[in-house]
């Protein structure tokens, strides 16, 4: 490598660009629509530190399956799902503030850890199509999260106050109200700088989990997810379960992704029963992938300069839209876009990275065989 | 030889119930035993037998070619075809363009699907193009190629230079409305030719016979030699590959078929259906079409007309009948999840089976 600086340099410079091109785009297209949206700075800096905390740990729970493997968790509504009735339970027993996300969150792990099994065992049994099974996981199971939370709550399962009853006695309803928990965690102990708002809490607990995640990699497990990852065949040779590591993979985000959920919710400061967790994945991912990261490669780096770069987007796209064409549904719709578009890039990348590797090898074979023929 | 001897003493042991749920599917057996059981049920909880069972062939008319739209990708070893919503496109812009252009009656429908056809032969080239420089993971990239498609028409919805009244917001005069009126158009065009009416019941038979042709003529195209060559690079690319087949071109093929199919498809829908419904309605069109396939017995790379027709009348069989049947016995509206459980547990039930869908 050493003997050709000039080339690998120059092949370098380009393997970089090619790399890094969804965020190089999405560099761009910020920076295209920030002056024109017309915002203040202040207010720029404020609303993405808001997303920051809100979003962070869902998109960090991300990390695991991608280390076993598994591709992108579609299926980390799961968790979500599990989040929504452990604090619809604790919206019941009217249990607020910061008592209250703690136990929704203690709440949360066994439904997380039963859904995550549940979900592990299956995509052990469907190898090597893990994205669409966890994909269409995530909707059965929101079948099934419909039939507990609107035929069940009431009638089978206890829901003492009547206020989150849907009118006709059973089921609840479509918006869970979490005004005495809403910003409980961002608030204690946040920091005003002009008009932005740190809440240092949640950053502390994001970087605890990111401090979890580096050391967890280090563990026996973390290097067993990463040689499963590898190639399951020379990981099960070397003794390690393949099976039983990829359903911890899938328990982690799971459960992760439940607490992640809480705080998410504890932001937002109200519960849409039914649609909270449908788009959570989608945009979790879509950021994921905004920042740099791809099917079998993601890193905490990727994970904070992809909320900054698609929640800026998020934010700036409708303004910018209602300036350009006078009508502010076409930056809505261009925001959906944009995010399905990024997902669509980062599969079919990867595919053709992955035949291009394949064929690389198979080239490399046929030369070596070549040459050993002609010896 | 020794494999098979105890695959036959496996054989011998198992129960007669056992053998049949192993061939049909055990979802499939209850999927089917529960709409038996609603089809009993109707009467004893005083639901209208005929009205349930009309409403079953309406919407079996309605769908049925969007799901025959699954075959051809099936045969070629495509997989599923999530992208669904590609094809949809194609036939909302040949309805909308049809009548925009001012057509009306029967003759719009002709020109509806007239229209579509450029669209559907181009983008349908487009993306069998991008799944044959994808092998292996074409059903996950289709679901997202679908989605970006349908939210790219959201905005193009809003700023193609669409003028006809009837369809764009009265309001501003431009962008199109979410849900268009098909009145005066190809508004049941195809369900009142010929329609056959005794007491209650009434049968769609235009719409039953146009996708019968459909079906008929996709079985003729999959026994002739082009036919035989797609089903041969699904089951077996490499002998395909000897044989001297060119795999990327009959995948093409497969996927242009399936995305005109679509199109035709949505445009029997929205004849049967009344109203063409624009922006974010074709998003969820590809889960109930995939799974109605599945539940009529194929599985990830085989299916045949049979289990187009057989799934699709028991998938929009247990839709139609849930909610009247629910609603009259326990007054409880289950249908919705009912349905969300049913397709998917379908889907997911096929993408794990181990011995199907390994290549």
């Amino acid at each position: 490598m050493s003997m050709k600086p000039k080339k690998t340099g120059g092949s370098s410079f380009v393997e970089l660009i090619q790399n890094n091109s969804v965020p190089i785009m999405f560099i761009l297209i910020c920076a295209v629509c920030i002056p024109v949206s017309g915002f203040s700075p202040g207010y720029l800096v404020n609303e993405i530190m808001t997303r920051l905390g809100r979003n962070a740990f869902l998109i960090l729970c991300l990390i695991f399956p991608i280390m076993a493997g598994m591709g992108l968790n579609f299926a980390m509504t799961l968790g979500a799902m599990a989040a929504e009735i452990a604090l619809i339970f604790t919206a019941d027993w009217q249990v607020w503030g910061i008592p209250g996300i703690v136990l929704a969150m203690i709440l949360s792990i066994p439904i997380s850890v039963l859904l995550g099994v549940f979900c592990g065992q299956i995509l052990n049994r469907a190898k090597g199509k893990e994205m669409i099974t966890s994909y269409m996981i995530a909707f059965f199971v929101d079948g099934l999260y419909q039939l507990l939370v609107l035929f069940m709550m009431g009638p089978v399962i206890p829901i003492l106050h009547s206020t989150l009853k849907l009118p006709r006695g059973y089921g609840i309803r479509n918006t869970v109200s979490l005004l005495h928990m809403r910003q409980s965690l961002d608030n204690l102990g946040a920091i005003h700088i002009g008009a932005v708002k740190i809440p240092v809490l949640t950053l502390v607990v994001i970087a605890l989990f990111c401090l979890f995640i580096v050391w967890f990699r280090k563990t026996k497990l973390g290097q067993d997810m990463r040689a499963v990852g590898q190639n399951m065949d020379v990981a099960r040779d070397a003794g390690i379960k393949v099976e039983r590591t990829r359903i911890v993979a899938i328990v982690m985000s799971t459960v992760f992704a439940g607490l992640g959920m809480v705080i998410y919710l504890q932001n937002m400061g109200n519960i849409s029963t039914y649609s909270s967790h449908k788009q959570i994945g989608m945009f979790c991912i879509a950021a994921l992938l905004v920042g740099g990261a791809s099917v079998d490669k993601a890193s905490i780096r990727n994970v904070f300069l992809g909320v900054i770069l698609f929640h800026t987007m998020f934010i700036v796209a409708p303004a910018t839209g209602a300036k350009v064409t006078g009508d502010s549904m076409i930056g809505e719709y261009f925001r959906v876009f944009a995010s399905y578009g990024v997902i669509t890039i980062a599969l079919v990348m990867y595919e053709m990275k992955k035949r291009m590797a394949k064929g690389k090898i198979g080239q490399q074979l046929q030369l070596a065989q070549r040459e050993e023929e002609s010896q | 030889m020794g494999k098979t001897a105890n695959e036959a003493i496996t054989l011998g042991n198992k129960t007669k119930f056992r053998e049949l749920a192993d061939n049909f599917g055990l979802p499939r057996l209850i999927i089917a035993g529960f709409l038996l059981f609603l089809f009993i049920m109707a009467p004893l909880v005083g639901a209208d037998f005929t009205t349930q069972l009309t409403n079953t062939i309406n919407r079996f008319s309605w769908n049925a070619v969007l799901v025959l739209a699954m075959v051809p990708m099936v045969h070629s070893g495509c997989g599923l075809n999530f992208g669904l919503p590609l094809g949809i496109i194609s036939g909302l812009l040949g309805g909308t363009m049809s009548i925009q252009f001012g057509f009306t009656g029967g003759m719009s429908f002709v020109m509806a699907i007239v229209i579509a056809t450029p669209f559907a032969l181009l983008s349908g080239g487009g993306y069998g193009w991008l799944l044959n420089r994808i092998k292996g993971g074409e059903m996950m990239i289709a679901t997202y190629v679908g989605f970006s498609s349908v939210s790219f028409m959201c905005m193009m919805w809003l700023l193609l230079p669409y003028t006809s009244p009837t369809m764009v917001w009265g309001l501003s005069g431009k962008g199109l409305r979410t849900t268009i009126s098909l009145e005066g158009f190809y508004d049941k065009v195809l369900a009142n030719f010929l329609q056959i009416n005794i007491g209650h019941l009434s049968i769609p038979t235009g719409s039953l016979l146009f996708f019968a042709v459909l079906a008929f003529l996709m079985w003729a195209f999959l026994h002739t030699k082009a036919g035989t060559a797609m089903t041969a690079v699904g089951s077996n690319p490499f002998f395909a590959k000897a044989s001297g087949i060119n795999i990327d071109r009959t995948r093409m093929l497969s996927v242009i078929m399936s995305t005109w199919l679509a199109a035709v498809g949505i445009l029997v829908y929205q004849q049967g259906f009344g109203f063409i419904q624009l922006y974010m309605a074709p998003f969820n069109m590809a889960i109930p079409a995939v799974s109605a396939i599945l539940i009529g017995g194929a599985s990830v790379n085989k299916a045949s007309i049979a289990n187009v027709i057989i799934g699709t009348f028991l998938f929009q069989g247990i839709i139609t009948m849930t909610p009247t049947v629910m609603n009259a016995a326990i007054h409880m509206d289950m249908s919705e999840v009912i349905r969300i459980i049913v397709s998917n547990g379908m889907i997911l039930y096929a993408l794990t089976r181990k011995t199907e869908g390994a290549k």
